[in-house]
């Protein structure tokens, strides 16, 4: 076997750098069983010396869900009636937005957390900020079950329940949503790439990103639908909310789940494309500096 | 067939200047030019043109000082990190034991992190499965392997990452120094095993000052300096002409200390320096120079244990002084007096001293171990009220092929009955 170590191209022609990088690209997927390993690692660390262990991971959103619920069904009772019950529009957009923003802020870090390994053993950088994107994927899919739970408990008549709602039973499209889900999973990769490599750099980052991730949040529909007048009347607004990629991919996930239809595909579709070039570029970037991680993380 | 081959490789990291440490994402953009960030405006050299082929199943040496580019070079014959110019090709899996347990999960018990850290390494989980009974085991860890690593102690969490390291079974090793830090039963296991490596023709780098360590292990060895190699070849030789340099420093370093401590006569007798708490005496005779010289009268501060060697000291005093002793003591860094002597205790009586003297003290053969000795020189009465006392007045290094020990090294031969069979290694150290 031979393995040679050619030094990577200093970039005299686009193309030849991006043929590195599409092999670079390539060996990603070799590493899946590291990824696989670290991701599992991460969240078992997480939760090591905690009396419930990994139950947090169901304890966390459901205890959150209960929050909301309590807020918004007794103190900020919500008016509109294409969000009711409130608790549970709110959740269908906050679950996947948990993903996003912490994958984000956690990849951002990535390098310089495990700045031991990219110095001291060779070790394949980019695994790192998807470990972070991946961990908190699997957040999300503990989060899943807790929602489902919070469907029947107000579209089915149980014991339990005050009120019967009947409006946003679990329909078929739900099985839509792994479709929501791979777009936001290629969108965040990317833009972990983006922020991990990056922060190498510029150590301010993090601290501009905590305060960008809030505003995104509120500039895209997942405390307020689309249709809200304030939002609707406003050329302005309605345009800034579909230039952003994360209000399609909210909106998919309030379609699949809330309100059991069928998401916009059109839109969606663009985001997608929008996403995997942000991927592209994300890892562009990456892989262009990624000489520079062994000196300055 | 080389196993690897580096061709003129150069490495050259960015120098910050003050300013440009806390470069921010907030000055790039006032300064305009986000790119201008990513150029380094002052550069070091950390490595510089620096050509090998190392062999098939060779164990390769690099030596040189600190901060001469050793751990650089390292690094990018691991492909951890990559040249500024130049090429570096290698056939084989490489582990690189850079680092030991780099990348251990503190939180995470032993026993999974030999897992994840197996796999970080490059092996499959198949792999580690069937090696990893040896594994704890070679690390002694077996009634600790299900323990939170963050309890292990640090010779625990080293030979862990030993053990995991190792047993990727790579084609090439690299071993940065870590011999070092074992305790007494673990690095000769650890030496066990790179011998082994050695017979099963792997390729080992190995990062270590201990001379003895590459002329005992290695077939070749670089020496680098400042980033360049200064020489390349048997391991014997580079290591020599290593030595030899090293002992040229240390000379120079110590006749500038021996330059720095001498006083001039006339202001010997100053405030200043009667109360320095090296010094101390009534003065009536005071010395104001001391020098260590070779045969030659060359100044010289750094000996090989047979070396001869001549002690002179300067003296001078105002009045004539019928009552006075000269001598001199030799004190090893643990402050233990090796050796002592004066002119009085050799049977020299004093007469008369005036004016301005010289006293030379001939050594043939210095005859003490490798170390670091500091030289006292006192002149005073017979009855031991002292003149002048320089405490550690000059420091002298000793070197010495033979790892002896103990404070002095008398003159001495081996003999052996027939019966007994010896065979002398014929070599320098024996010269």
């Amino acid at each position: 076997m031979i393995v040679n170590q050619e030094p990577r191209f200093k970039g005299f022609s686009f193309f030849n750098r991006s043929e590195y990088m599409f092999k670079n690209l390539a060996t990603l997927f070799k590493y899946r069983s590291l990824l696989q390993t670290l991701v599992s690692r991460e969240l078992k660390a997480r939760y090591r010396g905690s009396f419930f262990g990994f139950l947090w991971s169901f304890f966390n959103p459901m205890l959150l869900m209960l929050v909301y619920s309590l807020v918004f069904s007794y103190i900020l009772k919500q008016q509109n009636p294409e969000t009711t019950p409130y608790s549970l529009y709110l959740f269908c957009g906050i679950l996947p937005w948990t993903w996003f923003a912490s994958s984000v802020l956690e990849a951002s870090n990535s390098l310089m957390i495990n700045s031991g390994l990219i110095k001291k053993i060779l070790f394949p950088a980019e695994v790192l900020p998807l470990v972070n994107v991946f961990a908190n994927l699997v957040h999300f899919l503990f989060g899943l079950p807790i929602l489902l739970l919070f469907f029947i408990y107000y579209n089915y008549e149980t014991p339990l329940t005050p009120f019967i709602a009947y409006q946003h039973p679990i329909t078929w499209y739900i099985l839509l949503l792994p479709v929501v889900m791979l777009v936001q999973l290629i969108f965040t990769a990317g833009l972990g790439f983006l922020v991990a490599s990056l922060s190498v750099h510029f150590r301010d980052l993090q601290s501009i990103l905590g305060n960008l991730v809030t505003f995104w949040f509120f500039a895209t529909p997942i405390i307020y639908p689309l249709s809200m007048p304030g939002v609707k009347d406003s050329s302005f607004l309605k345009s800034l909310l579909h230039f952003n990629p994360m209000t399609h991919v909210m909106e998919g996930y309030q379609s699949c789940l809330f309100y059991g239809r069928l998401f916009d595909w059109r839109a969606l579709g663009n985001t997608f494309l929008v996403s995997v070039a942000l991927f592209f570029i994300g890892y562009y970037v990456f892989d262009k500096l990624r000489d520079t991680f062994p000196e300055e993380v | 067939m080389a196993a690897v081959t580096a061709d003129r490789v150069n490495k050259i990291y960015r120098k910050f200047a003050s300013r440009r440490k806390f470069q921010t994402l907030k000055s790039a953009f006032l300064s305009g030019d986000i790119l201008r960030a990513f150029r380094p405006d002052e550069t070091f050299r950390a490595l510089h043109d620096v050509s090998f082929d190392v062999g098939e199943g060779e164990t390769f040496g690099i030596i040189g000082q600190n901060g001469s580019g050793k751990s650089t070079l390292l690094k990018i014959v691991a492909g951890i990190s990559r040249p500024t110019t130049g090429t570096i090709l290698h056939k084989g899996r490489i582990s690189a034991l850079i680092e030991l347990g780099a990348g251990f999960h503190p939180e995470i018990t032993g026993r999974e992190n030999v897992y994840i850290n197996g796999i970080m390494l490059g092996l499959t989980k198949k792999e580690i499965q069937r090696r990893f009974d040896e594994i704890v085991k070679f690390a002694e860890l077996e009634d600790f392997i299900d323990s939170p690593v963050k309890t292990y102690s640090s010779g625990m969490y080293m030979r862990l990452g030993f053990a995991v390291a190792i047993n990727v079974d790579p084609e090439i090793l690299i071993i940065d120094e870590v011999l070092a830090v074992g305790d007494a039963s673990f690095i000769p296991k650890c030496l066990d095993k790179i011998h082994e490596f050695r017979r099963r023709k792997k390729t080992i780098f190995l990062v270590t000052h201990g001379m003895d360590v590459i002329e005992l292990l290695c077939d070749r060895a670089l020496w680098l300096k400042k980033g360049g190699v200064q020489r390349i070849g048997a391991s014997k030789m580079v290591c020599d002409a290593y030595m030899a340099d090293v002992t040229q420093r240390e000379e120079v370093a110590m006749e500038a200390l021996a330059a720095a401590g001498e006083t001039a006569p006339e202001s010997a007798a100053g405030e200043e320096d009667s109360r320095s708490p090296n010094r101390w005496g009534s003065r009536e005779i005071e010395i104001y120079e001391v020098k260590m010289l070779d045969p030659q009268r060359k100044e010289k501060y750094v000996f090989q244990t047979d070396d001869p060697a001549i002690i002179r000291i300067k003296a001078w005093t105002r009045n004539k002084v019928t009552d006075f002793v000269f001598g001199i003591g030799i004190f090893n860094t643990n402050g233990v007096c090796c050796y002592g002597t004066n002119s009085h205790i050799e049977k020299y009586d004093p007469v008369a001293f005036e004016g301005e003297g010289t006293i030379e003290l001939r050594l043939d053969s210095l005859n003490l171990i490798e170390g670091t000795y500091f030289l006292d020189v006192a002149t005073h009465r017979r009855d031991g009220q002292p003149y002048d006392y320089h405490r550690s007045k000059l420091t002298f290094r000793v070197h010495s092929k033979i790892k002896d020990v103990g404070v002095f090294r008398p003159v001495h031969a081996w003999d052996f009955s027939p019966e007994i069979r010896v065979k002398a290694v014929v070599s320098e150290a024996a010269r």
